[in-house]
C-alpha cells in the first residue's frame, strides 16, 4: 500500500539555522499517525514545510505525486490541511463566516457549501450555539473546535494538527481527540503533532519521535508506550 | 459668517466629501488587502476623468495604447517567469488572463470612440478602459515584492504615481479637461439654499456604489476572503486563498473606485494629468483617520475632509489645504492614544 503523504528526507531551516535535519515519515490513508517530541525539536517547522509555508529542500510526496513546488492553496486544494498551533482563525468574523471561508478552496455550489457547515455544527453543537458570535470572542476550547471545524468544510484527505490540545482544560482535550479519532471514519488521515505524548499516542496508530530535526525512534503507538526510553524522556514518567 | 453661506458651504463640502469617501474606501481597501499604501490612486482617477473627456470630445483616448502597451508588458514578464520556473503549461492561460482580458474594453473603445455618443455610453467606456490599469501595473510593481515590508511598498507606490502622472503627461498633455454635467440644473433643498443636481448625483452615486460595496464584502464569498485576507493573510492561506488573486481582485475594485471618482469629479473640477495627488493625499488624511483599516470610520474621515476644506477654502482659500492636512496631527495623536500595539505590526517596521 502506498502512503497518502510521504516525506522523504526533508531539511527546513530558517535562514542560516536548519531547524528539520532529513527528516522521513509516511502517513497511509485512514492512519493517524502522531509525532512527538520536546519543545523545539522541529515538529511545527515540520508541518509548516508540508503545508508550504516554510520553504523545504527534500522530497514531498501526497498521493504519490511530488507537491514540494506548490503553493499554500494548490496543496490546501489537493486535499492537505493545516490547523495550526496559532489557530489562524479570521477573528472580526463569525464563526459562520469563518467555516464557509473553509470551504473555500473547493468551492462548493450554495447547498452543498451550507451542508457542509450543518455537519459541523452536529459535531460541534458548541459552535452552532455561538454561530453569530465573532471568533474572537470565543473561549480557547471553542476557537480549536472552530480551527477544527474550519479545517474540516474543505472535506481535506490529510488533516495536520499542530498541537490541538495546547493550552486546553483537560476535559476539552479529551473531547478533541476524541474527535480526532472519530474523524478516521470519514476517512480522514490525520498527523497529530503534540507535546502531550501519552494522549497523542493513545490515539494514533503509529508514531515518530522527533529530536532536534530528527526522527529519534518511530514505531507503532502501543510499541512506543511501552518503550522505556520514551517513557523517561517524554512523558515524564505519567 | 451667514447662515446661508454655511449652508452653501455644506452642500459643497458633501459633494467633495462623496469624492474622498470612494477614493479613502479604495485606499483602505487596498492596503487591508495587500499592504500597500496605494499612492497612485488618484492618478488613476485622472486617467478616469481625462478618458471621459477624450471620449465625449469625440477623440480615441490614448488609455487604450496604455492599457495595451501595460498588458503587453505584464504578459512578457509573467511569460518569463513561467519559464524560468519551468511551468510552460501555464501559458496560454496567462496570455488570456494578463494579455486578451484586459484588452477587451479596448476593442469596443477603439471602434466606438470618435463618434458622438451617448453619455452612458462614454461613462461605460471610460470606466471598463480604467479598470486594468491597476491590476495590471500591480501586477508589474507589486506582485514580486508582495512580501517585503510596508515601507518597501510605500516606495514603489510613490514611484508609480511619478510614473503614472508621466505617463499621463505623455498621454494627454499638459492641458487641463473638463467634462459636461451629467445633469443640469439645481433644486432648492432649503429655502433660499439650492445644490445642484450634479453635486446631489454625486453624493447619491457615492453613497450608493459605497453601500454596493458594504454588501459585497458581508454577503458574497469573494468579498468574504477579500476580509478574511485582511484580517489573517496566513488564515487565508490555510483555507486555500491565493494572495495573488485576492490582490488582483483588490487592485480591479480599486481601479472600478478610481474610475468612479474621476468621472464623478471630471465635470465638477478641471482635471490636469497631475490632479490625482491632491484627491489621493486628501483621501488618504480620511482614510488615516479609519485607521486604513475602519470602513466606517473612513467614511466619517472622508466627510470631516470634505466639510473642513469647504469651509477652509472660505475661511482662508490659500491656506485651504495646510488645513485639511493638519487634520492629520489630531487623528494620529487620537488613533495613537487608542490603538494598542500588535506585535505583527511591529514586525513590518524596518
Amino acid at each position: 500500500m502506498t502512503a497518502l503523504l510521504e516525506i522523504k528526507d526533508l531539511h527546513v531551516g530558517y535562514g542560516q539555522v536548519e531547524a528539520v535535519l532529513g527528516v522521513s515519515l509516511e502517513l497511509e490513508k485512514g492512519q493517524i499517525v502522531s509525532v512527538i517530541g520536546p519543545n523545539g525539536a522541529g515538529k511545527t517547522t515540520l508541518l509548516s514545510a508540508c503545508i508550504g509555508l516554510l520553504p523545504s529542500r527534500g522530497t514531498i510526496l501526497f498521493d504519490g505525486e511530488p507537491i514540494g513546488g506548490l503553493g499554500v492553496e494548490a496543496r490546501v486544494a489537493r486535499g492537505l490541511c493545516l490547523v495550526p498551533e496559532s489557530r489562524e482563525l479570521f477573528g472580526e468574523m463569525s464563526v459562520s463566516d469563518n467555516l464557509l471561508l473553509g470551504a473555500y478552496s473547493k468551492r462548493p455550489t450554495r447547498s452543498e457549501l451550507l451542508a457542509r457547515r450543518d455537519h459541523v455544527y452536529e459535531r460541534f453543537p458548541r459552535l452552532a450555539e455561538r454561530r453569530r458570535q465573532r471568533a474572537d470572542t470565543l473561549s480557547g476550547g471553542e476557537r480549536q473546535m472552530l480551527a477544527l471545524g474550519r479545517a474540516l468544510m474543505s472535506k481535506p484527505r490529510v488533516l495536520m494538527l499542530d498541537e490541538p490540545s495546547l493550552g486546553l482544560a483537560p476535559l476539552i482535550v479529551e473531547e478533541i481527540l476524541r474527535i480526532v479519532h472519530d474523524l478516521r471514519q470519514d476517512g480522514v488521515s490525520v498527523l497529530l503533532v503534540e507535546q502531550n505524548a501519552l494522549a497523542a499516542l493513545n490515539v494514533s496508530d503509529y508514531g515518530y519521535v522527533l529530536e532536534t530535526g530528527e526522527v529519534a525512534l518511530h514505531g507503532p503507538s502501543a510499541e512506543l508506550i511501552s518503550e522505556e526510553r520514551i517513557f523517561a524522556s517524554y512523558l515524564g514518567g505519567v | 459668517m451667514s447662515w446661508d453661506i454655511a449652508m452653501i458651504l455644506t452642500v459643497d463640502g458633501l459633494g467633495a466629501a462623496s469624492i474622498y469617501l470612494l477614493a479613502g474606501l479604495g485606499l483602505v481597501l487596498v492596503f487591508s488587502v495587500t499592504r500597500v499604501i496605494f499612492v497612485p490612486f488618484g492618478d488613476i482617477a485622472v486617467f478616469g476623468a481625462l478618458t471621459l473627456a477624450y471620449l465625449e470630445t469625440g477623440r480615441i483616448p490614448p488609455t487604450i495604447a496604455l492599457v495595451a502597451t501595460l498588458a503587453a508588458l505584464t504578459v512578457l514578464v509573467e511569460i518569463v517567469r513561467l519559464i524560468r520556473q519551468g511551468t510552460h503549461a501555464a501559458i496560454p492561460r496567462t496570455v488570456l488572463n494578463w494579455g486578451l482580458l484586459p484588452l477587451l474594453p479596448c476593442l469596443p473603445a477603439m471602434l466606438l470612440a470618435g463618434g458622438d455618443l451617448p453619455t452612458y455610453l462614454t461613462v461605460l467606456l471610460a470606466l471598463a478602459l480604467v479598470v486594468p490599469i491597476t491590476p495590471l501595473m500591480a501586477r508589474l510593481v507589486f506582485h514580486p515584492i508582495a512580501d517585503a515590508s510596508v515601507l518597501v511598498l510605500l516606495i514603489a507606490a510613490l514611484v508609480m504615481h511619478f510614473l503614472l502622472s508621466g505617463l499621463g503627461l505623455l498621454f494627454f498633455g499638459p492641458e487641463g479637461f473638463r467634462t459636461q454635467p451629467f445633469l443640469r440644473g439645481a433644486i432648492e433643498v432649503l429655502p433660499g439654499i439650492t445644490a445642484s443636481y450634479q453635486i446631489l448625483l454625486m453624493i447619491g452615486a457615492s453613497l450608493v456604489l459605497a453601500a454596493l460595496f458594504f454588501v459585497a464584502f458581508e454577503r458574497t464569498m469573494i468579498g468574504k476572503a477579500l476580509r478574511a485576507t485582511a484580517l489573517n493573510r496566513v488564515g487565508a492561506q490555510l483555507v486555500g486563498i491565493r494572495p495573488a488573486a485576492t490582490a488582483t481582485v483588490t487592485f480591479c475594485l480599486a481601479s472600478l473606485l478610481a474610475g468612479f471618482v474621476g468621472i464623478l469629479i471630471a465635470p465638477a473640477t478641471t482635471m490636469y494629468y497631475d490632479s490625482g495627488l491632491a484627491i489621493g493625499l486628501k483621501a488618504f488624511v480620511g482614510a488615516i483617520i479609519g485607521g486604513l483599516s475602519s470602513y466606517p470610520l473612513t467614511a466619517l474621515g472622508s466627510l470631516a475632509v470634505g466639510l473642513l476644506e469647504s469651509f477652509a477654502s472660505f475661511w482662508n482659500g490659500a491656506m485651504k489645504d495646510v488645513i485639511v492636512f493638519s487634520l492629520l496631527i489630531p487623528a494620529l495623536l487620537v488613533r495613537s492614544h487608542f490603538s494598542t500595539h500588535a506585535e505583527d505590526d511591529a514586525e513590518e517596521e524596518v
